[in-house]
């Protein structure tokens, strides 16, 4: 089973910190593969402003990486900084994998100022499959995971501490507001990165561990929205974080709704719940959309909001605990304990199967919502 | 050699093993009851005198001579239309096990002399194609090994219901909710559905005892099953009752029995399952529903709106329209306005290379609740034989390349799809539903399966029994003749019908819970299916196991 672990905080905190703690976890993985999104970010030697977004990836060849610096130029971004990782030669094996170049990139957007927000992201989505397209027709030469304006995604197979060091990550140079990061199991060299957690679509990021056994349907139907971005499905959890997106942003639907389009309330229940008729035909209308299998889903909004979710019959772990300022989420709650020790474990939550939790980008407390409770619904109920 | 003249011999004579069921009846055991002869719903045997000689020799004596033995024996009738159906009531009322049918293996002659009187060879029943359907032969593949726990049949919580009517995309719910405008109604059901068996197919205590059957599923067990009327309309007193929620009522070419219908909405405590507007039968593709004059009974005649005894054919097509694309949208939409948008309207169609074409019309009509196909392996109660046997399309291919279709167009949430037509008709019902869910329907239809699971219906695939159409019908499913309806009683009928949804129920989270599904029916999963055939596997885009 992978593991998970979130933390979100307001003083920005290197990622090893998240390392350190799949450390205390590591008794349920074995260290196959470790994913990490990092939001909010600050570099030690550079300046993020608000026009600025920042591209990672992998850049297999030398070749990629000058076809991929040429088709943000020819894009009309402009490079402003270039994150160079503080490699430590022998710890992960580059050669053999082809790891030509870790990417994370600092880039100006085109002058946007005449577009919307929803027509900049739009852009910024595009870009990022232009990208990955090119990778692709090019022998997978060019893995592209992010292009957001303060996210960075680095995946890797093997051990996550081992990759943390090979990079370099304990440096202190790149820290973050919010990491998530993800243990992998079962993964060998041959695997497409693009399958490794966390899944990434327009500044919105979910991780998973367990099994999706409606994988198909929900794949065939997310295919057929002809959304852009809505591809890959290299893993069965990948659906999960497209259908945030399309609950939250095509849908414009607030984050409690995501919990009824995934995990439903049966109609008995629905008959007793306040905003039950508006939320009966949501489940109608989105039944493709329902998972199924144990999961816990963890999640960060472009807002720096945070979630966990769980399966319908919880059948999976998951602790969130912190305190004002600093929470944690993950699957197992030693996990909690390495990321925030400086909290009272007695108010530690574990969600039940109702439960959506929530970390505010404010960070002052928890919101622990029910999904038997009424939300808010812009125009609909 | 003897003169042939001398031998009564016609074209059409034929002697008892050219029949297709042959009695065997064991004198020994015979106590001459006349059991059998009474119950035969065909007159295929009848009690006769024979006498026997037996050559006697007194070798002391020198004389040569003859004695005679009498017996008392039962005889099979070699007449075509007396032709025994191998229905097996002899040998049920038998008290001795001394007479039974047996099915042909060498010959069946009487297939060329079928068609006397100038008429060609009509029945009830279904296509004689025995042996493993191809659902059948699929299998449930994508075990849930990854991830433990796995889900428990007996313990764990299960939603297989399934939507029945149009369903909106996701945008255009939450729009149409913000504006208070129409939404399409929808129905939330048990995804086996009783299929379409009319009032006049069936008989008073049948459909009884299937109404019953279907109101303590939905009030008493939490099954939400439907039954679908079939034409010929339905009892007023059932249109008045809340059990009219239950029922599916059908619309077809001959609209007998809609005067009724329509008098009723008024009276109508609540509103009807759904609509379904019949265009064809998958085991009659091209011919319009047919209740032969033998079944017109009084009662038949006053729901129907029609005299007594006589034929009732209904016409191909609902003539009064000009192609399926108007007819199917006028109706829709009379339908619906009929029962003021509240009640779900879709059509039937017979399987067919051309459903697609039928299902691409309803795509692009707001009103369609849906579509059911009826594949060449359904039942019905009259029909001609060549039309069973050879006219129609299997339902596994032709609904997956529907379903297909759909998601090629990202629509497949929109118009659920019904199968029917074969689904359990070797015994395997919930397999096989299963199966068709997986390949994409949302539900399925059962008609022959709960014919003889819930009433003890002796048709078969070899030609067993399937006189529904005449009237005779042995065990009192498919008469209307008083005295052969009332060994069917309603009540035990009722209590089948849901000891066979109970066990459907049970098996379907049987199925369910290796996947790892439990939240939602597995509609579409073709990961989990797999088929020995690498053929069939290719057609319907599923795993090839060996
Ligand atoms: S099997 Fe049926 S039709 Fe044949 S003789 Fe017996 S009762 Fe008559
Ligand atoms: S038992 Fe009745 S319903 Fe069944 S095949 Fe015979 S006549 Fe038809």
């Amino acid at each position: 089973m992978c593991r998970l672990a979130l933390k979100s905080a307001d003083e920005p905190f290197s990622p090893y910190e998240m390392l350190m703690a799949m450390e205390a976890m590591q008794e349920g993985y074995d260290g196959s593969g470790l994913g990490l999104l990092l939001r909010g970010i600050e570099f030690d030697d550079f300046k993020l402003k608000p026009n600025h977004v920042i591209l990672s990836g992998i850049a297999h060849t030398e070749n990629a990486l000058q076809r991929m610096a040429d088709f943000m130029g020819e894009s009309g971004y402009e490079l402003k900084y270039q994150h160079e990782f503080d490699m430590r030669p022998g710890i992960i094996e580059t050669r053999n994998r082809k790891r030509f170049k870790y990417v994370v990139r600092v880039y100006k957007t085109p002058d946007w100022s005449n577009l919307t927000q929803d027509e900049q992201e739009l852009r910024l989505t595009e870009t990022r499959l232009a990208l990955r397209k090119n990778g692709e027709d090019h022998g997978g030469d060019l893995t592209i995971f992010s292009l957001w304006f303060d996210v960075i995604m680095i995946k890797e197979v093997g051990w996550p501490l081992q990759i943390g060091d090979g990079l370099g990550l304990d440096d202190d140079r790149i820290k973050a507001r919010v990491v998530m990061a993800q243990g992998r199991q079962n993964t060998n060299y041959g695997i497409n990165l693009y399958a490794c957690h966390p899944f990434f679509i327009q500044g919105i990021s979910t991780m998973t561990n367990g099994e999706n056994t409606a994988f198909i349907p929900i794949k065939e139907y997310l295919l057929g929205r002809h959304i852009p971005g809505y591809l890959g499905y290299h893993s069965d959890s990948e659906v999960f974080t497209h259908i945030l997106h399309y609950t939250t942003k095509v849908l414009k639907l607030p984050l409690e709704a995501y919990k009824h389009v995934i995990t439903p309330l049966k109609t008995e229940e629905l008959d007793h719940h306040p905003q039950g008729d508006f939320l009966k035909g949501l489940r109608t209308a989105c039944r493709r959309l329902i998972i199924d299998g144990p999961n816990a889903i963890i999640g960060t909004l472009p807002d720096e909001t945070c979630m966990l979710v769980m399966d319908q019959k919880k059948l999976r772990p998951a602790t969130v605990g912190g305190r004002p300022g600093a929470w944690a989420i993950a699957s197992e709650m030693c996990g909690v304990d390495a990321l925030v020790p400086d909290r009272d474990p007695a108010l530690d939550f574990q969600p039940m199967r109702e439960h959506t939790v929530i970390i505010p980008p404010e960070r002052k407390e928890l919101k622990i919502w029910s999904q038997f409770d009424p939300f808010t619904i812009p125009q609909a109920a | 050699m003897v003169s042939v003249r001398s031998i009564y011999n016609t074209p059409s004579s034929l002697t008892y093993h050219d029949l297709p069921w042959i009695i065997t009846h064991r004198e020994d055991r015979c106590t001459l009851c006349g059991q059998c002869t009474a119950v035969c719903p065909v007159g295929a045997i009848y009690l006769t005198y024979r006498r026997q000689r037996v050559p006697k020799l007194d070798v002391l004596k020198k004389q040569r001579g003859n004695e005679y033995r009498h017996f008392v024996g039962i005889r099979q009738q070699t007449d075509v239309s007396k032709r025994c159906i191998g229905c097996g009531m002899c040998s049920m009322v038998c008290p001795n096990e001394a007479i039974g049918p047996h099915p042909n293996t060498n010959e069946n002659r009487s297939a060329f002399v079928r068609s006397q009187k100038g008429d060609a060879f009509k029945r009830g029943g279904r296509r004689n194609a025995p042996g493993k359907t191809i659902l059948d032969r699929i299998s449930f593949d994508r075990i849930s090994m990854l991830t433990d726990p796995a889900l428990d049949a007996g313990r764990h919580e299960f939603n297989y219901n399934t939507i029945l009517g149009r369903i909106l995309p996701p945008e255009e719910y939450l729009k149409r909710k913000a504006s208070g405008e129409w939404i399409p109604p929808t129905r939330e059901i048990f995804p086996f559905i009783i299929g379409s068996m009319s009032f006049g197919a069936l008989s008073p205590n049948m459909w009884l005892g299937l109404l019953q059957g279907v109101a303590y599923c939905n009030e008493v067990l939490g099954i939400p099953v439907v039954m679908a009327t079939g034409e010929g309309g339905c009892p007023p007193w059932i249109l008045k009752s809340p059990f009219l929620k239950y029922i599916i009522l059908q619309i077809a070419s001959g609209y007998f029995g809609w005067d009724e219908i329509i008098r009723a909405i008024p009276e109508m405590q609540c509103d009807p399952a759904a609509i379904e507007i019949k265009y064809g039968q998958g085991a009659k593709p091209g011919d319009g529903g047919l209740l032969m004059w033998f079944k017109v009974s009084k009662l038949i005649a006053r729901l129907r709106g029609v005299p007594e005894g006589v034929d009732l054919p209904s016409p191909p097509v609902h003539q009064t329209l000009y192609s399926i694309e108007e007819s199917v949208m006028k109706m829709i939409q009379t339908m619906s306005m009929a029962f003021g948008f509240r009640v779900p309207v879709y059509p039937k169609i017979s399987g067919s290379t051309s459903a697609k074409a039928v299902l691409n019309n309803l795509v692009r009509n707001p009103y369609a609740g849906g579509l059911l196909i009826d594949g060449i392996d359904g039942g019905t109660g009259a029909a001609y034989d060549v039309s069973m046997e050879a006219t129609g399309h299997p339902i596994a291919s032709n609904l997956r390349e529907c379903y297909l279709d759909l998601v090629a167009q990202g629509r497949q949430n929109e118009i659920p799809l019904f199968a029917a037509g074969g689904i359990g008709k070797n015994g395997n019902v919930t397999q096989n539903g299963l199966a068709m869910i997986m390949l994409g329907a949302s539900g399925v239809h059962i008609g022959k399966y709960i014919m003889q699971s819930a009433a003890g219906c002796l048709g078969n695939e070899m030609g067993r029994c399937n006189v529904c159409n005449v009237g005779i019908c042995p065990k009192g499913i498919t008469s209307q003749n008083e005295k052969l309806f009332r060994r069917l009683d309603p009540d035990d009928v009722a209590q089948r019908v849901v000891d066979t949804f109970m066990m459907i129920r049970t098996e379907t989270k049987k199925i369910m819970a290796p996947l790892g599904r439990s939240q939602s029916l597995p509609i579409g999963m073709s990961d989990a299916l797999g088929i020995d055939d690498a053929d069939a596997a290719e057609r319907l885009k599923i795993n090839y196991i060996c």
